[in-house]
């Protein structure tokens, strides 16, 4: 009976072409963002001209990117608690072993992306051959991140960037009309780039698959295990790239990275990907993670006291997620199989 | 529907025998273990500080993850328990304002206030169709920055007569454990005697299949956040009153993802209709003894939350182990509203579903 029952909701987005770019209530997402942008160029005209744009944006590409990867995770169906963690333990791990020293940024930067895909790598197996649920893993991890970092460097982070490891997410190439093309954009316009191109292969169609229906998937064939692992690396490794790009952009703290999974899993719903899986865009989770972050500037353009902007955050996110649900009849996980099936086999 | 019912009600009770009696056997290891190394160590885990210790450490978490138990069930979640302890503790100081007279109605007053909560959390998911995730988490924080608002350090003043609340004990259990054993009790009977408690299991089963048989699924939901964020109000209530004021920080002390692996370790499925409260109290239980027992063998902090993290998710790797097999088997069981006693194993059972996807793929 429920197959029945949404069958008619599946056909009717599958014909239309924007819902097929885009994925499902992501409109409201693209509608969400405009007009934010044009609160803000009301309220402030200057910030329409390229340079702060460009500020704007090398501001932004940490969230942007971390919202990359927690997307891979939750279309298929799981999710990544760990990512503020990672975030945090990554920046620390750069401070302490370059130490101010410029020949160790290349080594540690690669050492880092090695920390990150085994981060993801443990996430993903004991997720997926030892069944214990993301939340449940990803929050393990997220503890152990925790205590392990503070753990060896004894309470407080030590250590110093190298100026180099610093460029990506301070430094860019001047230009004419933007004054700085920063390197955070062009990492992220790569990623995102190749974050399309994936998800528009086998793989990506595969992803979907399985976030949609997990046993439907590997009845045709689909190594769920492989599939969810692969994703979960993805998470890891992005969140390593923005670890790179904060670590540059704010230096090392403490608190780097706190939270962050909350915010990177909240930008991702904002633009319309299901918890659950098997539903939305990575385009639009990334106009997610850029709509929050215009939120936040858009506060600070209205002087709003510090104190009030979760609030008014909490407000907006519930808002938009309940208006695109509505224009999404029917949000429950229940579709049947066949209309993601055949693309994936072809 | 009756039928449907008394289904997912004995498919319940087999299960939540097995996986309950799990967590209370991981709770003795713990407690055997702990106690071997606290011994090695040259101390005594059960003197009357210790267990005192625990138990008094156990209460808090306890209101939390009960509430926390009931809103799992039904396959929704709820991450703004922290806060709405912390908003609850702040009502309950600033009320009182060192007047015993003025307790009930400080009391009072926060039952309101949390259900209220509960209510906007358990309608923004059933009518506006918001993740629970995202609407709690977004309730959360709008109550976060309200806290930021009109709170800046502690405020109120809690009179002595409801400190003991927090204090006052009876041989080495403190009153505030005997009230929330209380609490749990009553979970568990309204869990399996009334009929709002059965509907949680189907909904969190299946909300379509519980739609269908004529359950309001969306009641259900609310009801559950309602009482979880009751509980949560409870849980503010004895944090007023073990630190004689109101406090907003304590929304920072992660109490809602240490609920959600409260009741993970207690052997309820985060996906909801499995479950219970008796496990959830045993997962309260190992969490408390844990922390004791680092607390006596002076574990480095950041150690124990290495230690903490690795034991989550070992334990639930355990229980998921164990329960594989029986779980596809229940599934199905639920699944096809008890269509006879054919037990052949696993694939079988899920032909009808892919059938036509495998033979495409044939």
């Amino acid at each position: 009976m429920t197959v029945t029952t949404s069958q008619p909701t599946r056909r009717q987005s599958a014909g239309d072409l924007l819902g097929r770019l885009f994925g499902g209530g992501s409109g409201t997402v693209f509608a969400l963002l405009i007009v934010v942008f044009a609160w803000i160029f009301i309220v402030n005209p200057s910030f329409a001209e390229p340079p702060s744009l460009m500020a704007f944006l090398k501001q932004a590409a940490p969230l942007m990117i971390l919202a990359i990867g927690q997307y891979f995770v939750i279309v298929s169906g799981e999710f990544d608690l760990s990512v503020g963690s990672l975030v945090g333990a990554q920046v620390v791990i750069a401070a302490a072993l370059i130490d101010g020293e410029e020949g160790r940024t290349v080594p540690v930067i690669l050492l880092m992306l090695g920390f990150g895909i085994l981060v993801g790598l443990v996430n993903g197996l004991i997720t997926t051959l030892l069944k214990v649920q993301s939340f449940i893993t990803t929050l393990g991890m997220m503890l152990v991140l925790y205590g392990a970092i503070r753990l060896w460097t004894g309470g407080a982070p030590t250590g110093a960037l190298s100026e180099a490891f610093r460029q990506p997410g301070r430094g860019g190439i001047d230009m004419a009309v933007v004054r700085q093309l920063p390197w955070a954009l062009m990492i992220l316009a790569g990623i995102v780039i190749v974050a399309v191109a994936v998800m528009r292969s086998s793989y990506g169609r595969t992803l979907m698959a399985t976030g949609d229906n997990e046993r439907a998937a590997a009845f045709a064939g689909v190594r769920v295990w492989r599939v969810r692992t692969l994703a979960f690396i993805a998470s890891s490794v992005m969140a390593t790239l923005a670890a790179i790009l904060i670590g540059g952009y704010a230096g090392v703290t403490a608190q780097v990275g706190q939270g962050l999974e909350f915010t990177a899993i909240t930008a991702v719903v904002l633009g319309g990907v299901v918890l659950g899986g098997g539903k939305g865009s990575v385009v639009a989770a990334m106009a997610g993670a850029l709509t929050l972050e215009a939120l936040f500037v858009l506060f600070n353009q209205l002087s709003l006291p510090s104190t009030i902007r979760p609030a008014v955050q909490g407000v907006i996110i519930i808002a938009a997620v309940a208006y695109a649900a509505r224009e999404r009849a029917r949000p429950r996980h229940h579709q049947e199989v066949p209309s993601q099936q055949q693309p994936n086999e072809a | 529907m009756s039928r449907a019912v008394a289904v997912a009600g004995s498919t319940r009770t087999a299960r939540r025998l097995g996986a309950t009696e799990l967590v209370w056997l991981a709770l003795a290891g713990v407690v055997v273990i702990g106690a071997v190394l606290v011994a090695v160590d040259g101390h005594n885990l059960f003197s009357t500080a210790n267990t005192r210790d625990m138990l008094a450490r156990s209460s808090l978490l306890g209101f939390v993850a009960i509430g926390q138990t009931l809103v799992i069930l039904c396959r929704s979640l709820d991450l703004s328990v922290g806060y709405v302890m912390a908003l609850c503790s702040l009502i309950a100081a600033t009320t009182m304002n060192g007047d015993p007279a003025r307790v009930p109605l400080a009391i009072g007053a926060v039952l309101v206030v949390a259900a209220a909560i509960g209510l906007a959390n358990g309608l923004i998911i059933s009518v506006l169709k918001v993740n629970p995730f995202i609407a709690t988490l977004g309730v959360g924080l709008i109550i976060k920055g309200y806290l930021d608002t009109e709170y800046q350090g502690p405020a109120g003043d809690v009179p002595s007569s409801f400190q003991q609340f927090g204090y006052s004990r009876i041989g080495p259990v403190p009153l505030s454990t005997i009230v929330m054993l209380a609490v749990a009790v009553a979970g568990i009977l309204f869990l399996r005697k009334t009929r709002t408690g059965y509907h949680m299991f189907a909904v969190g089963g299946s909300e379509d299949v519980s739609r269908l048989s004529g359950i309001r699924t969306g009641r259900v939901i609310v009801t559950a956040h309602v009482l979880c964020a009751v509980a949560a109000g409870l849980a503010g209530l004895l944090l007023a009153a073990r630190f004689g004021t109101g406090s907003a920080l304590v929304y920072d002390s992660g109490y809602d993802l240490d609920s959600i692996a409260a009741v993970v370790l207690g052997g309820t499925l985060l996906m909801g209709g499995r479950g219970g409260i008796g496990g959830t109290i045993a997962g309260v239980l190992i969490l408390a003894v844990l922390d004791t027992v680092f607390n006596i063998l002076e574990v480095d902090p950041f150690f124990k939350d290495v230690l903490r993290g690795v034991i989550i998710v070992a334990a639930v790797a355990i229980y998921a182990r164990r329960q594989i097999d029986r779980k596809a088997s229940r599934v199905r069981f639920g699944g096809d509203g008890g269509s006879g006693g054919s037990a052949p194993p696993d694939p079988v059972p899920d032909a009808p579903v892919p059938a036509g996807s495998t033979g495409g793929n044939a």
